[in-house]
This record gives structure tokens, sequence and C-alpha cells, in this order.
């Protein structure tokens, strides 16, 4: 049985913000079964009462002293924008335009 | 007359300081080899030879003005394409961020510099540093150059095949799941992967926050040491960097190479030593415990369960960071924007931008990442891929309390025809078995040349508790001291 349906993936892609093509839809779909049913092999492992890991260093709260150091120019901040206005990133619309009418 | 490009870093750096060449010469030769060879190796995806040749002279009027200069000052070095480097291109192997100059030096760039080393440009890579044979570069593949028709490894194949091709003495890479140590083991050069939060994340473009670790690549593992020693160290900019000093990695080298492993005991996975493995890399790595124990290394056999399910976490876990941090790449800080024609809305544009900008194995992992956090999978696929990682930690401890160091393969193959597996991703996955676990714990490994298979480099992998570099160092150096460094056919 698949793991994931050729629906699923059009679904993980939009949540993922990828405009995929029909095609490589019916290519990633076979491809993310394979890859799932190997990883869900994790699933053999006992380990209810274990902890998870999310990071090998114990360190927690890390803070450094408030002083101001140099920083980015708003210049050189926005050297690589596609697009900028008036020292801002400048976005293509957000809103519908009759809804923000 | 000397060939410069065939020294070691440890040698160029005694020429220069001795006045007998100077830097820029050590340069201009490094410079030539590239444009002799880099059609057929694609190791560069940028060459910077203006800023490299102004480096070079500094560190030449540094000398001439009486400086005390460090011991890598006047060393050509190659860096992956995933560290920022300031007004420098910065692609990370992606068609996304093609163009791109970064407004600021990663951390182990700046240290880099401080240190007088001259950076040559910037390396090949599997884009986003996903992949294990340099192939899903948007740039084009690396060629091996002891079988140019062969992979070089990845995710940094540019990096180690640079080092092979005689293009620089010294390279920077990136290792994630091995993509430092499996290109280094597949090119015939030295690969480490540091400690966790031994070297600085900072510039470094994140793939996979709580694996990515930047570390030194070269021919020799003592030239290894010496880049290592350079560019590890507590980093305010990185709030996982480790508030300790680097191990003295580099008097480990030095001690290793006098070829006596007394009172060291070292442990064979058992789990990476049957089958899975090419019959000509395990016998090349029997081999290399028989070396090791005639320099008086006590050799014992260490079992740790939970290593065969390293892989499945593994591609649980990075897939899952990845999904987070490559949400940056949305079209409006910096790199491609696509199809903003002032009526298609910002998540269109985003869409349309990313489907253009990454390519399939960015894709695939992206969305596995996407699932395996999704409320209905998470418990069962990242929550459990987490817990799994609790006990692979586990494994090492247990083992570290019976012997000093695991050795293992690096690889279970040596390098393989280009375009022999990219399509099925996971026989792709299979090339890091043997690396991954280290990145899970967070301890250093390092892969060092132990011999050739049908006449292909068999890399030794060598893993140490954490924040304890100096003994793989040591027995790196021990091993290449019999096996001598590997030379590939001329190009």
């Amino acid at each position: 049985m698949a793991a994931i349906s050729r629906e699923e993936v059009a679904h993980l892609a939009r949540l993922s913000r990828l405009a995929v093509t029909e095609e490589e839809l019916d290519t990633f779909a076979g491809q993310l079964d394979v890859i799932l049913q190997s990883v869900a092999q994790v699933g053999e492992v006992a380990a209810a009462d274990i902890p998870p890991t999310s990071h090998s260093v114990p360190l927690t709260n890390v803070l450094r002293e408030d002083v101001v150091v140099p920083g980015l120019t708003p210049q050189e901040a926005l050297s690589g924008a596609p697009d900028a206005e008036e020292q801002r990133f400048r976005v293509p619309r957000i809103l519908d335009e009759d809804v923000a009418s | 007359m000397t060939d410069l490009t065939r020294l070691t870093a440890t040698e160029i750096a005694g020429l220069v300081a001795s006045g007998e060449t100077s830097a820029v010469e050590v340069t201009r030769a490094h410079l030539a080899r590239i444009a002799a060879v880099d059609d057929r190796v694609n190791a560069f995806l940028h060459v910077d030879t203006e800023g490299a040749l102004a480096a070079a002279g500094a560190v030449d009027a540094r000398r001439a003005a009486g400086e005390e200069l460090g011991p890598l000052a006047g060393v050509p070095v190659a860096v992956k394409d995933v560290l920022t480097t300031k007004g420098v291109p910065t692609t990370v192997g992606s068609k996304i961020l093609e163009g791109w100059r970064p407004p600021y030096d990663s951390t182990i760039v700046q240290r880099l510099r401080a240190a007088g080393t001259v950076m040559l440009g910037k390396t090949n890579m599997d884009e986003f540093a996903m992949g294990s044979s340099t192939e899903y570069s948007a740039y084009g593949a690396t060629h091996n150059p002891w079988d140019l028709d062969r992979i070089p490894g990845g995710s940094g194949g540019g990096s180690s095949a640079a080092l092979a091709a005689y293009e620089a003495p010294l390279a920077i890479g990136s290792d994630t799941g091995g993509s430092i140590r499996q290109p280094a083991a597949v090119t015939g050069t030295v690969g480490a992967k540091p400690t966790y939060g031994g070297t600085s994340r900072y510039g470094l473009v994140a793939f996979s926050s709580s694996l990515d670790t930047p570390g030194p690549c070269a021919r020799t593992v003592l030239d290894a040491a010496l880049l290592h020693a350079v560019i590890g160290g507590h980093d305010p900019r990185d709030s996982t960097s480790i508030p300790a000093p680097v191990p003295d990695v580099v008097a480990a080298a030095k001690l290793g190479a006098s070829g006596d492993l007394t009172g060291v005991k070292l442990g064979v996975v058992t789990e990476f030593s049957g089958d899975g493995g090419e019959p000509g890399v395990q016998a090349a790595f029997r081999e290399a415990v028989e070396t090791l124990t005639k320099m008086g290394a006590e050799i014992v056999e260490v079992s740790c369960p939970h290593f065969r399910y390293a892989l499945p976490a593994y591609y649980l876990i990075a897939p899952s960071e990845c999904s987070s941090n490559l949400a940056r790449f949305d079209g409006v800080r910096f790199g491609l924007r696509v199809g903003d024609d002032g009526n298609r809305s910002l998540e269109e544009v985003m869409s349309l931008t990313r489907e253009a900008g990454f390519g399939p194995e960015v894709k695939r992992r992206i969305m596995i990442g996407t699932y395996a956090l999704s409320s209905g999978y998470y418990d069962a696929y990242y929550g459990q891929a987490q817990k799994v990682r609790t006990l692979i930690t586990r494994d090492f401890t247990s083992a570290f309390e019976q012997v000093d160091a695991l050795i293992s393969p690096t690889t279970p193959f040596v390098a393989f025809p280009i375009g022999s597996r990219t399509s099925d991703p996971y026989q792709m996955y299979l090339a890091d078995l043997y690396t991954i676990p280290t990145n899970l714990y967070g301890g250093p490994g390092i892969s060092v040349p132990c011999g050739l298979s049908e006449g292909l480099p068999v890399g030794l992998q060598i893993m140490a508790p954490t924040m304890a570099d100096d003994r793989m160092y040591r027995v790196a150096a021990a091993l290449e001291s019999a096996v001598g460094t590997l030379t590939p056919p001329a190009l």
C-alpha cells in the first residue's frame, strides 16, 4: 500500500509554497512514497519512555551583553533584494484589491 | 623547479615564511592549475582571481614588514559555496541565489582571512548541501579527479575534488550527514567534521541547524588539523557555539604521526563491519584494522544497536529542519523573484519563485519535512525520530565507556559512476549510511585514506566523543603514516 497519494503530495506542495507541475507530481508521488516507507522504520524502535533529542549541545538561554555592535547599513541589507523602495523590501500585493478597498 | 601545487599546506606556509617563495607566486600557481584542469573537474563555481592575488600580496607585504605570520599564512584555500563571502557570489549550488553577493562574511571566512590564508574561490556542491554526489548542483556535476566519469561525493564534492586535482591545498566543507567525510573518502583526501558547536555556523546557509557543522578538508591529516585550529572555537554570533577552547588537534596530529598507538583502544562498530559494504571497501578496512593493531592499538568490537535506525531518523530530522529553514527563500529579501507582474499575489509569486529556484532534491526534502511535521504525523515521524536520536546518542555514550574512539569504513561503496543513482533518491541516501550517526550524536568524525579498491580510494572513519576531536586526529595521523597520501592519475 502506498504511504502517500498523489493528492497528498499536491497538498504538501501547496503547504510548501511550491507551484509544482503535473509532471513533477507524478514523479514526486512515487519517490516520496519510497522515501516515506523507508523512513517509517523508525516506528520499529520501542521508544515510548525515551525523551526526544532536538539538539546535541546542552546550552540554554544563551545571552550576550546588551551593547551596540556594528551591523549592516540599510543599503547593505537591501543590496540583494529583488525589489526595494524607501529603504524597505518591496513585496507583491498581500491582499486582494477588492478586499483591501 | 618545485611544483607549488603538489606541496602540503604546511610546506607552503614554511616556504612563504622563509621567503623561498611568495604568497603571490603560490596563488598564481594554483590559479594556473585551476585554469588548466577545472573545465574538466568543475570543482569551482566562482574563482576570485583578483581577491586572491590581493590577499596574497597583503601577506607578502606583512612578511616584508617583518610581521610574524600565522601557521597557514599565504596558503590558498577553496571555500564551499555554502558559506557567505562579502561581495563574492554565494549560491549554495542553487538557482534561487544565483548572482547573490552577500553583504557580510561568515565567521569561518573571517577567521580564514585573519589567518592570512588566500581564498581562491567558492566550490561546487549539491544544492543546499542536500546530496552525496554533487550531481544535485544547479550548476552541473563535479567530476572525481580519480575518474572523471565518477562522482566526487557530496555534498562537498567541489572542495574534495579541488584538493585531489591539486587546485587547492586546503578547503572548507560543511557536514550535516557526511558531506565532508564522504567526499574525502571517495577522492582519497582527508576531511574532518568537528564536534557540533566547535565551529561556527554564523554565515553558513542553514540546511539542518541541529546538525550542520563546517569543517576542514586537506590532503594530509596535519594540514586538516592546522585548518581546524584556525577556524574553530567559540563564536558569540552562534548561539549553539560551545564556549570552550578547541582541543589541541595539531599536537594530536603530530603525536599520531609517530605511528605509535600504544594504549589507544578502538572499537569496530559491529553494525558497520558486516554486509552492506562493498567487498573491496571491507577488505581495505580490515587491512587498516591490522595496521592499527600493529601500531599498538587495542581493537575490540562494539555493538551500537540503534545505528541501523540512524539513516531513517536522519531523513526525517534533516528534512523537517530544512522545510523550516528554507522558508526564508521567499523572493523578498535576496535572490530570485519570479512572476511578479503586478497582478499576482505575494503567495503566488512566492510559489512560482520557489518552484523555479529549487531543484528536485530540495523540493523532495521540503515536502518530506512538511509531511513529517504535519499534525497527525508529527508523533509517528519527527517525534519518533528525535527519540531514536536519543538512543543513538546513548549507543555512542556507552561505546565511549569501553573505547577511546570508534572506527568504520567512511562509506559503504567507492565513487560510483555519474548518473547511476539519481533516479532513485533513496539509493543516493545510502552513501551516508556510516557517517550519519555521528551527526545525530554531535561528536567529531574524520575520514582518512586507508587504501584502494579497484583503483579507487577507500576512506576509514574515526569517530570520537564530543569535544575530543584531538583523539581522531591522533589515530588518523597514525594510519596516514603507514598508508601514505594517495595520488590520483594525472589529469
